[in-house]
C-alpha cells in the first residue's frame, strides 16, 4: 500500500539554521499519527514542506505517492491542512470563506458537504457571520472546516487545540476521530501530550530538526521502566532517599523508583526515621515522561 | 480552471465589498483634479488646435485612474493577505502559478476599467472629448492596466510591510504617472525633459490612449502600441517567473 505520507532524507536550512536534518518518516494510510517536539524542533517546518509553503533543500516528500514539488497540484488535493496561526479573511462570512476554499480546490456546488462540516463543528448558526465577528475558538473551527472542504484523505493538524476551550477540544477530537475511522489519515502536532497519548497510534518525536524517537504510542510508554510515587509526609525525607526525588514542595515529594519492589525500601527507611505517611499515590508513566526522558537524554 | 475562476471572483467580491474606497473615491479624486486644473488652465492652455484644455485633460485623467487603480488592486490585496496571513489559503490550494497570475491581473484590469469608465462618465459633465478610435482606447486601457496589475503583483509580493508598498506607490508609480503627459503635451517641455519622458513607459500609455479620442498624439500611436505591448509582455514574463520560483511566498 502507498504510504499516506512519505518523507525521505529531507534537509531544510534557513540561513545558518539546520531546521530539518535528514528526516525520514513514513505514515501509513489510516494512521492517527502524532508529531511531537519542543518549540523550534521543526514540526511546523516539516508540515510547511508537505504543504508546499516551503521547499526542501534536498530530499523528497510525497502525499499518497504524489511528490509535493513535482506533482504539487495532485498532492495538495490529497492534503487538508489546519495551520497553526489563527488566520482569517476579514472580508467574508463563514459560508463565503468555505465556498471560496471549495472553489480553489476546483469544487463547485459543494454546499451539502459544507453544511455537514459546519454542523459537526457547531458553526451552522454562524454561517452568515463575518469572520471578524467570530471569537478565537470559532475562527479556529473555521480553519478546521476550510481544511476539510475538499474531503482530503490526509488531514494535517498543526497545534489545532492551542488556546481552545475544553468543550471545542472534545467535539473537535470526536469529529477528527470519526474522520479517522472513516479512513482518513491524520497527522497531528500538539503540545498537549495527553492528547497525543489518547489519540495517536504512532508517534514521532522531533528535536533540533532530527527524529529522536519513532514508535507506536504503546511501545514508547513501555520503554519506561519503574514508577513514580507521590508522598505527603509528616517530616523531612531521610537523606538517603534524596537522590530519588524529582519534585518537592514542603513535605510533599515525588520519587522516581527503578521498580515497584523499590517501594518497600522507601517505606522501611521512613519507618526507621519515624516519619509517617499522610498520603501516598503511585503514578503511571505517561507520554510526558517518555518525552522528557528522550528529549532530556538527547540534551546530555 | 475552477480555481482561477474562484480566485478571480474572490478578488472582485473583495473590491465590491469596499467599493466606496476602491471605486467611488478614486473617481472623486479625479474629478477634483479636473475641476481645479480646468478652472485654472482652461483660458491659458491649448495643447491641440481647436481642443479645449478640459477636453484634452479628460483622457489623461481617465488613463491615470485606470493605471493607478490597477496597480493598487493587486498590490493592496496581496500585501493585506500576506500581513494578515490569509494568503495561506490560496497557497495551500492546487492553484497553478499561471492561474494565480491571471486571477490577480484580470481583477486589476477590471477594477482599472471600472474606475476609468466612472471617471470618464462623470467627466462628460465638464467636456465631451470626441471618440475617434474606440478600439485604440480599449487596447491601451487593457494593456496598461494589465502591466500595472502585474507590477502590483510584484510589489505586493516584494513588500513586507505597508510602508514599503506605499514607498513603491508614492516614489515610483505616482511620479511616473504624473510626469507622463497627463496634464500637458511633452512638446511643451524643454528638450531635456522631452527626451527623458521617452524613457517613461507611462508616457506611451497616455499618449496612445489619448490618440484614440482625438486622433492626435505626441508620437506615432504605433510606436506607443509597440512600447506598451513590449513592456506588458516583459512584466508578465517577470511576474510569472517570480511566481514560479516561489519568491517570498514559498520559502
Amino acid at each position: 500500500m502507498i504510504p499516506a505520507i512519505n518523507v525521505s532524507q529531507v534537509h531544510k536550512h534557513f540561513g545558518q539554521l539546520h531546521a530539518l536534518d535528514d528526516v525520514n518518516l513514513q505514515i501509513e494510510q489510516g494512521e492517527f499519527f502524532g508529531l511531537l517536539g519542543p518549540n523550534g524542533a521543526g514540526k511546523t517546518t516539516l508540515i510547511n514542506l508537505l504543504a508546499g509553503l516551503a521547499r526542501p533543500n534536498s530530499g523528497q516528500l510525497s502525499v499518497l505517492g504524489k511528490d509535493v514539488v513535482k506533482h504539487y497540484r495532485a498532492s495538495r488535493r490529497l492534503l487538508g491542512i489546519v495551520p497553526q496561526e489563527l488566520v482569517f479573511d476579514p472580508f467574508f462570512s463563514v459560508r463565503e470563506v468555505l465556498r471560496l476554499q471549495s472553489g480553489y480546490f476546483g469544487l463547485r456546488h459543494n454546499d451539502a458537504w459544507i453544511d455537514e462540516v459546519m454542523h459537526h463543528l457547531a458553526l451552522s448558526d454562524k454561517a452568515d457571520t463575518n469572520m471578524r465577528r467570530l471569537s478565537g475558538g470559532m475562527k479556529r473551527r473555521v480553519l478546521v472546516a476550510q481544511a476539510l472542504v475538499h474531503k482530503p484523505p490526509v488531514i494535517v493538524l498543526d497545534e489545532p487545540t492551542a488556546g481552545v476551550d475544553v468543550e471545542l477540544r472534545k467535539s473537535l477530537w470526536q469529529f477528527i476521530q470519526q474522520l479517522n475511522r472513516d479512513g482518513h489519515t491524520v497527522l497531528l502536532t500538539t503540545h498537549y501530550l495527553e492528547e497525543a497519548e489518547a489519540l495517536c497510534n504512532r508517534i514521532a518525536m522531533l528535536k533540533s530538526g532530527r527524529i529522536v524517537a519513532l514508535d507506536s504510542t504503546q511501545n514508547l510508554l513501555n520503554t519506561l521502566t519503574g514508577c513514580r510515587v507521590s508522598l505527603q509526609l509528616t517530616g523531612a525525607l531521610p537523606i538517603a532517599l534524596l537522590p530519588q526525588v524529582i519534585e518537592q514542595t514542603d513535605h510533599h515529594y515525588v520519587l522516581a523508583l527503578p521498580s515497584y519492589q523499590a517501594l518497600e525500601g522507601v517505606l522501611s527507611a521512613l519507618r526507621m526515621a519515624a516519619i509517617n505517611v499522610q498520603e501516598m499515590s503511585l503514578q503511571q508513566p505517561d507520554l510526558e515522561d517518555v518525552f522528557l526522558q528522550i528529549v532530556g537524554k538527547e540534551n546530555e | 480552471m475552477n480555481s482561477f475562476i474562484t480566485l478571480f471572483y474572490k478578488e472582485i467580491l473583495r473590491v465590491w465589498k469596499v467599493s466606496f474606497q476602491t471605486v467611488l473615491s478614486p473617481v472623486l479624486t479625479s474629478l477634483l483634479y479636473l475641476l481645479i486644473f480646468s478652472h485654472v488652465l482652461e483660458q491659458h492652455v491649448e495643447v491641440y488646435p481647436g481642443v479645449r484644455y478640459t477636453a484634452f485633460l479628460i483622457p489623461g485623467l481617465v488613463m491615470m485612474s485606470v493605471l493607478q487603480n490597477a496597480f493598487a488592486n493587486s498590490s493592496s490585496s496581496l500585501i493585506q493577505s500576506k500581513i494578515t496571513g490569509n494568503i495561506v489559503f490560496v497557497l495551500l490550494a492546487p492553484i497553478a502559478y499561471g492561474e494565480f497570475f491571471a486571477a490577480y491581473v484580470l481583477a486589476s484590469v477590471l477594477r482599472g476599467l471600472v474606475v476609468g469608465s466612472g471617471v470618464y462618465l462623470a467627466a462628460l459633465g465638464f467636456a465631451q472629448p470626441p471618440l475617434q478610435f474606440p478600439l485604440w482606447i480599449i487596447t491601451f486601457a487593457v494593456l496598461g492596466s494589465a502591466m500595472l496589475g502585474a507590477l502590483g503583483v510584484i510589489a505586493g509580493i516584494w513588500a513586507e510591510k505597508f510602508d514599503q508598498l506605499a514607498g513603491f506607490q508614492n516614489f515610483i508609480i505616482v511620479p511616473l504617472t504624473f510626469l507622463s503627459g497627463v496634464f500637458y503635451s511633452i512638446h511643451s517641455l524643454p528638450s531635456f525633459w522631452q527626451e527623458l519622458s521617452r524613457f517613461n513607459p507611462f508616457f506611451y500609455m497616455i499618449d496612445g490612449f489619448r490618440y484614440g479620442f482625438f486622433g492626435l498624439s505626441d508620437i506615432s500611436p504605433w510606436l506607443s502600441l509597440a512600447v506598451v505591448s513590449g513592456c506588458t509582455a516583459a512584466m508578465t514574463l517577470l511576474t510569472l517567473a517570480l511566481l514560479k520560483s516561489g519568491y517570498k511566498l514559498r520559502h
